[in-house]
């Protein structure tokens, strides 16, 4: 029988493995997009699960919020990318201290 | 009840592979295609929960809109990936240890504390009821109690379309453009000139 908590850690593994992949990518911005997609995903889970097992639809509202906030983030994320890469034809992280501000 | 349990795993195991995919390939686009994976599937676990139209909701934008938009900017962009993996095998160790205490915390937290239905149960907001289709239920909801709420989320969305437009708006001086009320003030008698040639002489 699966019960809340087999959700609930399946969820913290896909949390652990997107906060990895920040980790190891520590160069490529791209990776490092897809593992906050990761992250926000886990959450997503998480959300939707207690929604489930409470019998409360709240949870499924919030957890739109999330997807439309996860979807924002990507599209302004993959706009700085490109700006970035015109501007110094590199995406290292590394190189990113050019901003004034 | 076993079919269940298979599903769940089934479903479940091929969401953490492909996640551990997506940060450990060599080549973006297949890390891109692998995140498709793990959301699809990701969406069979919400179908097996129960929240059909989450499900559906994440296929379309999440594998229709979020993940095309990464595939197209991992092949517009002209990168060399090779040079961007260095330090990947340097940090492994200590992030692989990192991970396994954090998912051995995080399972410990989850794992000892019960869930049961009976001690949460109390602070529910809306529940659910059984009669009523998912997608109903989320529609009778989303427009009245949390009506802000969607309205933000609109906002949210109108303000990244903009500061993605004016991000990637690039102004290339060389490009004519039409001025519209420049054109609206000419008249005929500045652009016309009237002149009187006379015959076999032509214009000087």
């Amino acid at each position: 029988m699966i019960y809340l908590e087999h959700y609930l850690f399946l969820a913290a593994i896909i949390f652990t493995i997107g906060v990895l992949g920040i980790f190891l990518n520590k160069k490529n911005v791209i990776i490092i997009l897809m593992s906050i997609e990761l992250i926000l995903l886990s959450v997503n889970i998480n959300l939707i699960s207690f929604s489930v097992f409470l019998n409360d639809i709240s949870g499924q509202i919030f957890a739109m919020l999330t997807l439309t906030v996860a979807a924002a983030e990507a599209a302004i994320g993959l706009a700085i990318l490109v700006v970035f890469y015109r501007n110094l034809g590199s995406i290292e992280v590394s190189k990113i201290n050019k901003l004034k501000g | 009840m076993y079919l269940y349990s298979i599903t769940f795993y089934v479903f479940s195991l091929v969401a953490v592979l492909s996640a551990l995919m997506v940060i450990s390939a060599r080549n973006p686009v297949h890390s891109v295609l692998f995140l498709i994976l793990s959301f699809v599937n990701a969406s069979g676990l919400f179908v097996l929960l129960g929240a059909e139209f989450l499900a559906m909701i994440l296929v379309v934008v999440y594998v229709g809109a979020v993940a095309v938009l990464f595939l197209f900017v991992v092949m517009m962009l002209d990168i060399n990936f090779v040079k961007l993996r260095e330090g990947f095998l340097q940090y492994l160790p200590f992030g692989a240890l990192l991970g396994i205490v954090l998912i051995i915390e995080l399972g410990i937290l989850f794992l000892t504390r019960s869930f049961s239905e009976n001690s949460l149960s109390k602070f529910v907001e809306s529940p659910m009821i059984n009669e009523i289709e998912n997608t109903k239920l989320i529609g009778q909801v989303l427009y009245t109690d949390y009506f802000y709420l969607f309205q933000i989320s609109g906002l949210i969305l109108l303000v990244a379309m903009v500061g993605s437009i004016t991000l990637t708006l690039r102004d290339r001086g060389q490009v004519k453009r039409q001025n519209i009320s420049q054109q609206n003030y000419l008249n005929a008698n500045d652009s016309i000139e009237k002149k009187n040639i006379k015959l076999g002489e032509g214009i000087k």
